[in-house]
């Protein structure tokens, strides 16, 4: 008997505290096996957001930090220049980067800054209760946007095509896991934008399209195929910057 | 024999993986659940082929995937 699969040994034994059928625990596997597979073990230091991922800092075997809400591509770029034989990653959703902390990630892939960011995108306020969040489809119902998103609350910010624009990245990617196929293709999302990392070659981040089964009223499988059928349509899957 | 073995606590009964496997091997729980109160994903079935998919998409990385060796 030979094992095929079991947890990565970048992840703690701790249980995960997101709710049924949340993909942060997808997500999370999949950087802790990149980790593993590029040797990195002893060598990363990781930045937990604010939000349903606060408390990446007890799942991931390494060491992490916590930071402001929003300020983990600023805190990033201190740890990374003090510390540049690391590999850093900032963990991100899609309230922490793409609200509060605008004004951190543009500039943060503006200067280039040689790290990797893991942009979770659910386009909802996860851990606070289901508010509107900047990615939230239009028509979407969310507690702040009851009759759904609509002129009023204006149109979903699509981050990755916005950083597209700037010279500073080396890679932007949108993936990802609402099926085998396309875990497969996150996966070599994330590892190639943590390579990048090592050769030197600069800022890169792989935005994950993802689920909140508990604030969109679905079941997990549901809202899986929520982000399949619906989200993908707004957010186009793609390679949109590599160099 | 190939097989998958549950972390029946780290299970949360999400059934992901009940509607992920392609030859529909796993089933949720009808009599067991865990410390958390979760119905739990249990595999009662000799026919694994160890594809892993499974435990690619289970959240909580409750699953470990065994292949038979080949003889």
């Amino acid at each position: 008997m030979s094992v095929v699969y079991k947890k990565s040994k970048m992840l703690t034994n701790v249980p995960l505290n997101y709710c049924p059928g949340c993909t942060h625990g997808i997500v999370h596997k999949l950087v802790a096996e990149t980790l593993e597979e590029i040797n990195a073990e002893g060598n990363v230091i990781g930045i937990a957001p604010v939000g349903c991922a606060v408390f990446a800092y007890d799942f991931f075997n390494c060491d992490m930090q916590q930071v402001a809400h929003g300020r983990a591509p600023a805190c990033a770029t201190g740890i990374k220049r003090c510390n540049p034989d690391k590999i850093v990653f900032a963990y991100q959703g899609d309230g922490d980067i793409a609200s509060i902390g605008t004004a951190e990630i543009v500039h943060a892939a503006a200067r280039g800054e040689n790290f990797t960011v893991v942009f979770i995108n659910n386009a909802i306020y996860g851990m606070t209760g289901g508010q509107m969040a900047p990615t939230t489809l239009v028509g979407q119902k969310t507690t702040t946007s009851p009759f759904g998103r609509g002129k009023m609350q204006g149109n979903p910010i699509k981050l990755t095509e916005m950083l597209a624009t700037l010279d500073g990245p080396s890679y932007l990617a949108r993936v990802s896991v609402s099926d085998p196929a396309n875990v497969r293709k996150a996966k070599k999302a994330i590892k190639k934008a943590f390579e990048n990392q090592v050769n030197g070659k600069g800022f890169s981040m792989v935005e994950v399209l993802s689920t909140c089964p508990t604030n969109w009223h679905m079941t997990p499988v549901q809202a899986l195929d929520f982000v399949k059928n619906e989200m993908t349509k707004v957010f186009p899957l793609g390679v949109y910057k590599d160099c | 024999m190939s097989t998958i073995y549950i972390d029946k606590e780290l299970c949360k009964g999400c059934a992901v993986c009940v509607s992920f496997c392609p030859l529909k091997l796993i089933n949720m729980s009808d009599h067991d659940v865990n410390a958390s109160g979760y119905a739990i994903a249990e595999m009662n079935s000799d026919s694994c082929t160890a594809c892993a998919i499974c435990a690619m998409m289970c959240p909580d990385s409750a699953i470990t995937v065994v292949k038979e060796d080949k003889k």
